[in-house]
């Protein structure tokens, strides 16, 4: 939970302590209030996962979840999620064993160069509990704000599909 | 990124009096506005006030069948919740058809209302621009104007109006209410939008410190047959180069009842009275569909790059009525 402060007592501009919880886990990093959500991961709190593609909200590389809600880490800012639970790509394996939508991505070989994928598998795994991944039209459209350059998106929708309907017997359930 | 500050609030009067208190503060909803703005130097340094705790994010159903919509409502809520699918199709349909599902479950209607234009010169802060820096001049003005409007236009700003949302509202003539230190109010969609004429800065009638406390749309048994067309330069994920929010009653071959606005060909969302005007009462053919379309799109003021938007509007609103035309006639 949030530190003991004050909910009106005014922060910055210039650093100040911010507790967060990343993946199950309490981190304290000392930050300026204008510090987005993704870099805090990548340059504070060394996880990287989380692509900066364009830093406007425009391309979905830096996709994480914010109380299990899909969003853009560059448009959020890291004191804002005080108190809330972050979800990032690193969180996604279980002692040590990948989420189904890893697997899917390696088995469907759903990327090129893997910019986009973190962002694209946790926007697929938050679809599928959405329950916006009814038909391929309907994962395009859920899934267009994650851009990938590569365009892999015909084995990013396999993927998708490949977990919706459990080929291979993964599971279904999402954000568990 | 400017420098900013940052405090939390969680109730609605301590949220007015603390941006009121100081003229450098801003509320923060979903930030997918905000934070682009300060990152781009398009605004100034601010201290944020943040309102994501604030209770107004319900829908509900009113006595009379109008719809409150929490200002702090997530597009991607409101577009989803039942009773706006049902009675409102085109407001949802307008919502997701914005921006992407990330954008939508951060975005608040507030915020949407609020949100600044696309102008590329807007948001290059060494540019000229009116809006951004009254009397520097428009940048756009012959310079890259292919997405700018072509209807409400000044010689001192053409920016589009981005919102799709707002565009659905106006159409149904939704009521923006608002809360300060006075007292609350409320606005009328249409009203809510200024026309940039010599002041492209003020676009909206809000004081410093208002809040957006709720948004609600009144009943209106024709929208259950309505409609929201984006046409755009991809499929998903892009802003609109003509849009029509429109709603339709059709009886015995004729135009019982019609709602029209435009989006992105205008400065603002775009009623479409004169349109509107002329297909009440009149026998629902692609023919007076084609005369309402080129008689609301008469005053278009296009520009060298944005010229196709006059045609393509039109094409946009016959197009809205004939699909909302048949649909009719098969329910
Ligand atoms: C890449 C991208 C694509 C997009 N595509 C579309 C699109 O296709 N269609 C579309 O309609 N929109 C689109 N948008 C815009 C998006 O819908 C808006 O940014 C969003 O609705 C703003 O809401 P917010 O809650 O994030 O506002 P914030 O960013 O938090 O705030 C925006 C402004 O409103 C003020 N404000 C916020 N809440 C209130 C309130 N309750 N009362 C008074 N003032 C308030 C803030 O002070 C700020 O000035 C897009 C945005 C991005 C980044
Ligand atoms: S069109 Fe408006 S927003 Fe764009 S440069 Fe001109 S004045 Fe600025
Ligand atoms: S880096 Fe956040 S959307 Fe592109
Ligand atoms: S795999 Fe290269 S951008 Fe998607």
């Amino acid at each position: 939970m949030v530190a003991s402060r004050l909910p009106d007592a005014v922060q910055g501009p210039g650093p100040v302590d911010v507790v967060l919880n990343v993946n199950g886990a309490t981190h304290v990093v000392r930050i300026e209030p204008r510090v987005s959500l993704l870099d805090c991961l990548r340059d504070h709190m060394n996880l990287t996962g989380a692509k900066k593609g364009c830093n406007q909200g425009a391309c979905g590389a830096c996709t994480v979840w914010v109380d299990k809600r899909r969003v853009v880490a560059c448009l959020t800012l890291a004191i804002a999620c005080e108190g809330r639970d972050i979800t990032t790509i690193e969180g996604m394996a279980v002692d040590g064993s990948l989420h189904p939508m890893q697997k899917a991505f390696l088995s469907e070989d759903a990327f090129q160069c893997g910019y986009c994928t973190p962002g694209q598998i946790m926007s697929a795994v938050a679809l599928l509990a959405e329950g916006h991944a009814g038909s391929d039209a309907e994962i395009g459209e859920w899934m267009s704000g994650n851009i990938c350059r590569c365009a892999a998106y015909p084995n990013i929708r396999t993927a998708i599909r490949d977990v919706r309907d459990g080929v291979g017997g993964v599971r279904k359930d999402a954000t568990r | 990124m400017r420098p900013v500050s940052y405090s939390r609030v969680s109730d609605v009067a301590t949220a007015i009096a603390t941006v009121a208190a100081d003229p450098t503060s801003a509320y923060l909803a979903g930030g997918t506005t905000k934070i682009d703005m300060l990152r781009i130097y398009a605004e100034p340094s601010q201290r944020l006030v943040d309102i994501n705790s604030l209770p107004i994010d319900h829908i509900e159903v009113q006595p009379d069948g109008a719809v409150r919509i929490g200002g702090l409502a997530r597009m991607n809520d409101v577009a989803l919740a039942p009773v706006v699918v049902d009675r409102f199709p085109v407001l949802s349909e307008a919502l997701l058809l914005g921006a992407s599902a990330q954008l939508r479950n951060m975005a608040s209607m507030g915020g949407n209302m609020m949100q600044r234009v696309r102008c590329s010169y807007f948001r290059d802060a060494e540019a000229r621009c009116n809006k951004r820096e009254p009397g520097t001049g428009c940048g756009a003005i012959g310079g890259v104007n292919r997405g700018h409007a072509v209807l409400g236009t000044s010689p001192h700003c053409i920016a589009t109006h981005p919102s799709d949302a707002a565009v659905a509202l106006v159409a149904l003539d939704a009521m923006i209410h608002v809360q300060n230190a006075a007292g609350h109010h409320a606005i009328a969609a249409d009203d809510f939008f200024l026309l940039p004429g010599d002041t492209p800065e003020r676009e909206h009638p809000l004081n410093h410190g208002d809040l957006i406390t709720a948004i609600e749309v009144p009943p209106l048994a024709a929208a259950r047959n309505s409609l929201y067309l984006k046409v755009r330069d991809r499929e998903s994920y892009e802003f609109a180069l003509a849009s029509a929010a429109c709603a339709l009653t059709v009886e015995d071959g004729t135009v019982a009842e019609v709602r029209l606005a435009l989006g992105g060909v205008a400065t603002k969302p775009w009623r479409a009275r004169a349109a509107e005007h002329l297909l009440r009462g009149a026998p629902a053919t692609r023919e007076t569909f084609a005369r309402a379309a080129a008689a609301e799109l008469a005053g278009a003021v296009p520009q060298p790059m944005n010229a196709f938007k006059v045609e393509l509007a039109q094409r946009t609103i016959i197009r809205a009525l004939e699909t909302l035309t048949a649909r009719g006639a098969v329910s």
